[in-house]
Order: C-alpha cells, then sequence, then structure tokens
C-alpha cells in the first residue's frame, strides 16, 4: 500500500487532520504523565514499615480523669490483654509508622556540642516494641528488662538537668546505621540527641518506617528502652494471628471496658487500617488519575471515531469508484487503517515532545522526578491500540462499500 | 432571527445524533471535571474572614539560639510562651489574642452519654471579638478571668446540641478533665474555612468544640493538640519555661500605619530581647497579614492544583476533540449552506447560524457538565480529606459553569463557523 496517496488525500483535510493529531499529542503527553504519577503514588503506597503488619491491631484510650494509676492500669490492661485466647505479644508504643499525627522526633548528632545536627530521626518507646512489631533484628539484641526507665521518671531527670534517668542505649535501624557510619559496624558506636545526650547502639533491625514527615529520610528511626501508660498516649499493640485480628479486637476491647469503663476509647483499628487510611490520600489521587486517563482515551477514541465515520460518508464515491477499478474490501479497509495510523503517529511525535515538557513543568512546580524515557513507546503503543480499535468499526463499513455506487449520482 | 437559526441548529444536530451526542458527551465530561475541580480550589483558596483577614496580622519572631541558623532564614512559625506573653501584656495592637490546641475530656450532664474528648481551644479572650465570632448565647469570659485560673468555657453550637440539647447553657456547670467549668457562652455555627488561626492542628480541619481561657488549660496540663518546635541544650520540658515555640499570637490592626507601626515594635523588642541576653540571633521578625500567611503556608493542598490542571488539559483535549467534530460537520454541509448563501444570506449570517448551532451544543453540554460537576462533587465529599465536606457548589460557580460552557462551545465553533463561511456558493451549486 503507497503511503503518498494517503498523504495526499489528508491535505485536502488538513485543519480537520490538524486537530485530531493535536488531541492525540495532548491525549498523549497527559496520558503519560498521568501512569508515571500513579504509579509514584502506588510506589508510595508500597512502602514497607519493617513490622508484621497484617498480625498487629492497635487500641488507644484516653483518661478522663488524672491519671494518677495510670502505671499500674497499664500493667493490668496488658495482663489482661495477654491473656486473650490468639493474642501472641501486647506492646504499649508511643507512635505507629505510616500515622497521621504528632510524632516524636529529635535531632541527631554524632559529637556533643556539633553546631548543626546530622539528620533528625524518629523516637520509637514503649514496653516489649521490638518483638510485638515483629522487627527483624538483624545484629546485637533486643533490650533487657533492666534497661527500661519509666517516662514520667525521665523526663522529670531531664527537667532537673540531668540525663540520668533517661535510657542509655538504643535500637536503630540498618537504613539509619548506613547513614550514619557508612561501611562500618554501627554495634557501640554512640550518638546524641536533646542536650546532648549520649546513646549507645546495642541493635540494628532491619526497617522501621517513620510515623510521618518522609522528607527527614523514611528510614531514619530509632528505638528507646522506656515505659510509658495509656494516659502518656501509648497505644496497646496486639499481636495475633491475621484471621483472628478482628475477634481480638473485640474481645480486646471488652477487656479494657471492663477494667475501666470510665475511659475514652480513642483509637481500635487493625494496623492495615490504619495503614490503608494514612495512604488514602494517594489511592485517591491515583484512582482520579486513572479515571482522567480513561474519559482522555474515551473522548479521542470516540472523536476518532466519529471523525473516520464522516470521512467514509464524504468518501463513499470515491471508495466505490476504486472499487470499480479493482481495489478489493481488504484495499479499502487498510487504507483507512494505514490512516489513522499515520495520523496517530504524527500526534505521537509531537505528543512525547509535550510529554516531555509536561514532565519539565511538573518537575518545576510539583517536585517529581523526570518521567522516565520508558513511558514514551508504552503511550505510543496504547494510542496506536486506540486508533487501530477506534477506527476498524468505520473502515469496515467503507470496505463494505459495493462498487455499484460509483455509477450512481448522489 | 434567533430562533430560526435556533430552529434549524436543532434540526441540524438531530440530522447526525451519533455526533451530536457525541460532541455533548465531551463538552459536558470536559465541563464537568474542569468544574469539580474549579470548585475545589475556589473553596480551598477561598478567604475564610472576607472584609476582615487585611486587618489580621500574624507577628513571627526569632528566639532561637545560632545552632543550625542560616543567614535570611524565616523565623520559626510559631512563638514560645514568654514571648507570646509580653507580647500580649503589652498590648500594642487593637486587638491580640494568645492561643494554643489542646484537648479535653468531657463528662456529660446526662449520664446516658459517654465521656469523650474534644479538641479545645486554648486562648485569651480577643479571639472572639477579631475573628468576628457570632455568639448564640452569653458572651465570652472577662478580661480578669485571662488571668485568674478561671474554670469559665464557651461551647460551640455543635457541643452545646450534643451536651444541652442546643438550649441556653450559660451558667451551667460542665465538668471537663476532672474539673468543674461554667459555660458562658454558646457560639453559633462557625466554620472558617481555611482554620487560619492554627495551621498546625490542621489546614482545614473543623473549628474546636470547646474554648477555655488559655492559662487555665494550660495549668490543667491538657493534653497538647499542635506542633512544638524546641532548640538548645536545655532539657527542661516545662511549658512556660522550655524554649519551645508552640503558641499562635494573632493581632488586629486597624491601618497600615499601625502595621508598619507593629513592625518596628516587633523589631524593637527582639533587639532589646537580645540586649538582654535572652535572644542570640538579630532581630528577624515577619508581620503578615491572614492571606500572606495562607500564602506563605501553602494551605491550598498541591494535589488540588494537580487536578486542576490535569482537568484543565482534560478540557482542552475535549475542546479540540469538538472542534474537530464540528469542522467536520460544517463542512460537509457545505452545499447546504451554497444554497443558503445563493439565495442571498449574507457571510455573517452563516456565521451567525453556524454559532448558535455551536451555542446549542455547549449549553446542553454545559447542563450534562453541571450534573457531572455535581456528581464530581458528590465524590470528592466522600474523599478522605478534611476538606472534603466543603466541596459544594455555590450560587457564583453554578453560573460560572453554564457561562464557561457555552463560551468555551463558542470559542470551539468560531474556527468551523469560519471556514464554512468561506465556502464559494457557486462551487458547491455546481458540482454533483
Amino acid at each position: 500500500m503507497d503511503i503518498l496517496p494517503i498523504l495526499a488525500s489528508l491535505r485536502r483535510h488538513k485543519v480537520t487532520a490538524l486537530l485530531l493529531i493535536l488531541q492525540i499529542a495532548l491525549t498523549c503527553a497527559i496520558v503519560c504523565n498521568a501512569v508515571f504519577l500513579i504509579s509514584q503514588r502506588l510506589h508510595r503506597m508500597q512502602l514497607p514499615s519493617g513490622m508484621a503488619e497484617h498480625e498487629l491491631v492497635q487500641i488507644r484510650l484516653g483518661s478522663v480523669g488524672d491519671g494518677s494509676d495510670a502505671k499500674s492500669q497499664t500493667q493490668a490492661d496488658v495482663a489482661a490483654l495477654q491473656r486473650i485466647p490468639g493474642v501472641q505479644q501486647v506492646a504499649v508504643v508511643n507512635q505507629l509508622p505510616f500515622t497521621e499525627g504528632d510524632a516524636s522526633n529529635g535531632d541527631l548528632k554524632l559529637k556533643p556540642g556539633q553546631q548543626t545536627s546530622t539528620l533528625t530521626v524518629a523516637q520509637y518507646f514503649g514496653q516489649n516494641v521490638v518483638s510485638t512489631m515483629g522487627l527483624h533484628l538483624l545484629a546485637g539484641r533486643n533490650f533487657q528488662p533492666e534497661e527500661y526507665v519509666d517516662l514520667d521518671t525521665a523526663l522529670a531527670s531531664l527537667n532537673n538537668g540531668s540525663a540520668q534517668g533517661f535510657p542509655q542505649t538504643v535500637i536503630i535501624t540498618k537504613g539509619l546505621a548506613e547513614r550514619l557510619w557508612p561501611g562500618e559496624e554501627a554495634l557501640g558506636k554512640t550518638f546524641y540527641l536533646g542536650g546532648d545526650i549520649p546513646f549507645r547502639v546495642i541493635g540494628v533491625v532491619a526497617d522501621l518506617a517513620r510515623p510521618n514527615q518522609f522528607y527527614n529520610g523514611i528510614e531514619n528511626s530509632i528505638l528507646w528502652p522506656m515505659r510509658l501508660t495509656f494516659a502518656e498516649g501509648g497505644s496497646y499493640l496486639i499481636r495475633c494471628a491475621p484471621g483472628a485480628r478482628r475477634a481480638v479486637l473485640k474481645a480486646g476491647l471488652a477487656k479494657l471496658k471492663e477494667l475501666d469503663p470510665g475511659r475514652v476509647v480513642l483509637e481500635k483499628r487493625t494496623y492495615d487500617d490504619a495503614r490503608s487510611a494514612f495512604f488514602a490520600h494517594d489511592s485517591a489521587m491515583s484512582d482520579m488519575l486513572l479515571s482522567v486517563i480513561i474519559a482522555l482515551l474515551l473522548v479521542t477514541g470516540l472523536g476518532i471515531v466519529g471523525l473516520a465515520s464522516f470521512w467514509v460518508g464524504q468518501r463513499r464515491r470515491q471508495i466505490g469508484v476504486r472499487r470499480a477499478l479493482g481495489a478489493t474490501r481488504g484495499d479499502i479497509l487498510r487504507y483507512f487503517q494505514i490512516e489513522n495510523f499515520l495520523i496517530v503517529g504524527f500526534g505521537i511525535v509531537l505528543g512525547m515532545a509535550m510529554a516531555y515538557g509536561l514532565s519539565l513543568l511538573l518537575m518545576q512546580h510539583y517536585a517529581l522526578p523526570r518521567l522516565p524515557f520508558g513511558y514514551l513507546p508504552l503511550g505510543a503503543l496504547a494510542l496506536w491500540l486506540l486508533g487501530q480499535c477506534a477506527v476498524l468499526a468505520p473502515a469496515l463499513r467503507a470496505a463494505a462499500v459495493p462498487p455499484v455506487v460509483a455509477t450512481r449520482t448522489v | 432571527m434567533f430562533a430560526y437559526y435556533f430552529d434549524l441548529a436543532l434540526r441540524s444536530l438531530r440530522r447526525n445524533r451519533m455526533l451530536t451526542a457525541l460532541m455533548i458527551l465531551a463538552i459536558a465530561l470536559g465541563i464537568g471535571a474542569s468544574m469539580t475541580t474549579l470548585t475545589v480550589l475556589h473553596v480551598l483558596s477561598g478567604d475564610p474572614l472576607p472584609g476582615k483577614s487585611a486587618k489580621l496580622y500574624y507577628p513571627q519572631l526569632d528566639p532561637r539560639d545560632m545552632t543550625n541558623f542560616r543567614p535570611g532564614e524565616e523565623p520559626p512559625e510559631q512563638v514560645s510562651w514568654m514571648d507570646g506573653m509580653n507580647l500580649l501584656k503589652a498590648g500594642r495592637a487593637d486587638r491580640q489574642a494568645l492561643m494554643a490546641g489542646g484537648a479535653v475530656a468531657i463528662e456529660p450532664p446526662d449520664p446516658a452519654i459517654a465521656p469523650f474528648f474534644e479538641d479545645a481551644r486554648l486562648t485569651t479572650r480577643d479571639f472572639f471579638a477579631m475573628f468576628d465570632v457570632p455568639f448564640l448565647y452569653g458572651h465570652v469570659w472577662s478580661k480578669a478571668d485571662d488571668g485568674n485560673d478561671a474554670r469559665k468555657v464557651v461551647l460551640s453550637r455543635r457541643i452545646n446540641e450534643k451536651l444541652f440539647g442546643g438550649a441556653d447553657s450559660t451558667g451551667k456547670i460542665l465538668r471537663m478533665g476532672g474539673k468543674d467549668f461554667r459555660v458562658v457562652g454558646v457560639i453559633d455555627s462557625w466554620r472558617p474555612t481555611p482554620h487560619f488561626y492554627d495551621l498546625m492542628t490542621g489546614d482545614y480541619s473543623e473549628s474546636e468544640g470547646v474554648y477555655l481561657p488559655l492559662l487555665t488549660g494550660i495549668d490543667m496540663k491538657l493534653p497538647f493538640n499542635g506542633s512544638r518546635d524546641c532548640w538548645g541544650n536545655d532539657t527542661n520540658v516545662d511549658q512556660k519555661t522550655a524554649q519551645c515555640t508552640w503558641l499562635q499570637f494573632w493581632v488586629q490592626l486597624d491601618t497600615p500605619a499601625k502595621a508598619a507601626a507593629y513592625r518596628q515594635f516587633l523589631v524593637n523588642y527582639s533587639r532589646q530581647q537580645k540586649s538582654l541576653g535572652i535572644y542570640q540571633r538579630d532581630p528577624n521578625v515577619h508581620l503578615r497579614n491572614l492571606m500572606q500567611w495562607l500564602d506563605y503556608n501553602h494551605v491550598v493542598p498541591s494535589d488540588v492544583h494537580l487536578q486542576f490542571w490535569l482537568a484543565m488539559g482534560f478540557l482542552i483535549v475535549c475542546l479540540v476533540n469538538t472542534v474537530g467534530l464540528m469542522l467536520a460537520k460544517f463542512l460537509r454541509r457545505a452545499s447546504e449552506l451554497g444554497v443558503r448563501r445563493a439565495l442571498g444570506a449574507s457571510r455573517r449570517s452563516v456565521f451567525a447560524q453556524l454559532l448558535v448551532e455551536a451555542g446549542t451544543v455547549g449549553l446542553v453540554g454545559g447542563v450534562g457538565g453541571l450534573l457531572l460537576a455535581l456528581l464530581g462533587l458528590w465524590i470528592v465529599r466522600m474523599q478522605p480529606s478534611d476538606y472534603a465536606a466543603l466541596a459544594h457548589l455555590d450560587l457564583p460557580m453554578f453560573l460560572a459553569t453554564f457561562l464557561f460552557a457555552i463560551g468555551a462551545t463558542l470559542v470551539a465553533g468560531l474556527l468551523p463557523a469560519w471556514r464554512a463561511c468561506l465556502i464559494t456558493p457557486a462551487l458547491q451549486l455546481k458540482s454533483n
């Protein structure tokens, strides 16, 4: 099939063809970038927390009174929760990965008296946290019972200007260890937080994502051996088999209510729910992007169908003449298919340039990475496919035009 | 003439239903998507206190030590207890309020309602007058109450309805955080959008349910809501003396001259603090008004901007699509238009006729777009954001949708109509 006659005929519909090319180019540019944006969101949503996510349940209580007996109450709560059938471990923890709200952060220094802090770490603490979260200990050891201090005594000693009441040891993530001491053994090393309080690394875990503020480095988390109570904002974190979570949550709430009905339940959820709530924006945004992609392809596809149908109707007589002169149905079908392939091709070439320009704009205004080149051929392929599907029905209708049309006047 | 053109347009549109439907669908989808996102953007970037916002200012001071110092750096976004109290006591502005976010456990008088936690605003009394907060019952606590740990509370309409069934509850006793408070006032529904006075507790969060005198709330050590930024090696964590910024301080300055004077006052204050050895940095102050403060904080989420531009791109594709279809359609009717021209219709009236046809498509597309925008906003309200509930179409946006749809389609119709006018009548009559 010769391309030149097709181009010659397109030149007769210059404006219409150019409009179609423009539309395809815009669609290509937006779709490529939108698909890339979706992939960015999906990547974010799949970030690992480092915990045994599908085995965890969180309950957070608020104290209505002054919380003076919170320590013994917390102990009683933990003991009662542990007795619930199916419960494997119970922890009290100050914060969880991938949750909104106030997080405990500290400026970390490698030397005391350093003028500018090295980085900002997320500070996790509580009872029995490492094993309940299911953190993977790569080196060193977990905290020993005698290392634990109470949060209120630690804070009181800080207020008196002494760090003696504060924990001396810390467990850090592998990612943080590599940031602080690249290529070195982190165990036994010391860093400083707050008022130059030293902490010695006794263990390294594989992963523990920070609650939020990922610009500070998602992997920069530390753990302290420090006990807190529910009244100080501690959550009960319960580990059980994935299938038992709903039952354990219900039984746990009933048990806590029985122990003290005067408390307010601030949070009751599986960790999976907490995580999806945190990423709900990303999931909504990718849904929105996906619907825009579908709507764009739909409008462009239908636009191609409409224009092609129009052209077929307009050219019925010419088609009849060509058929009468010996062109087969296949020739006619291919003519429209190649015509569409060419138009979409021009659109894609223009569209790739536009996609790249759009990506530069997005980089500038929304701090997004550059569109990887791999997305361009993918977008091209998708649009070519769309064009061929859209043109098929009108082209088949064109191929069905009988040669006898040539002999008729309109 | 218009009625005749309209009739012609309807006939023409009816002749090729599939193509007409396609054009209307494209316009409706494009308008629906762009109006949905535009409405969200309009709601989120609005002025929370129209008419008042230009007089409200947010002073920023820089009490930090020299650690992490970078020249030209922004001062902290909040103030420390000491600075807040000093500025409050200086009283140099027409009105001023020092505040913080907190939470308080409420034990309802009706034992059938379980105790619950409610967000509280701990503030000095000018908050209400300065932000034009409407009172339903009662009034704010007295000036003396700001300083004497008074157990007085102002409730929101929502909490008053929950606790007292909406009745005038002033004078009643309410148990909060284990202490007895006297209700002195109830405010009417009030939700400034954005939650401008404290962006740390959520850019678009709802207004708090209870309002307590600042000192009362602090002395009760209520749970704190917000962000606390500390500096220095001091390990002190006491709220009043720690080297931390965690309060918001707002002032009302009625004239630009007063604003300039207040800025100078802040510089002088910083200089004085430095000479006393309390500050280490040179004066580094900012005095932004309300809208500047929102701008500076990029309150409108970047996703909302992104969605808006995405929808605009989609609208452009839809319009290009419509232009192409309309062009094909008008050109196909060359012979019909040729007859009209030959019978004496001027080029201008043919142009007008075609534009009426384009406008009709725009009108129907606009109705479709409006329905789709309502659907789109309903979907937005299902979304998990603080601002979701605010996404409603107001009257100006409602009218704008129609004007926008018709305007866009008319623009889209210009090129096809112009091209169709250019045909030579004689040529069209001769062929076939």
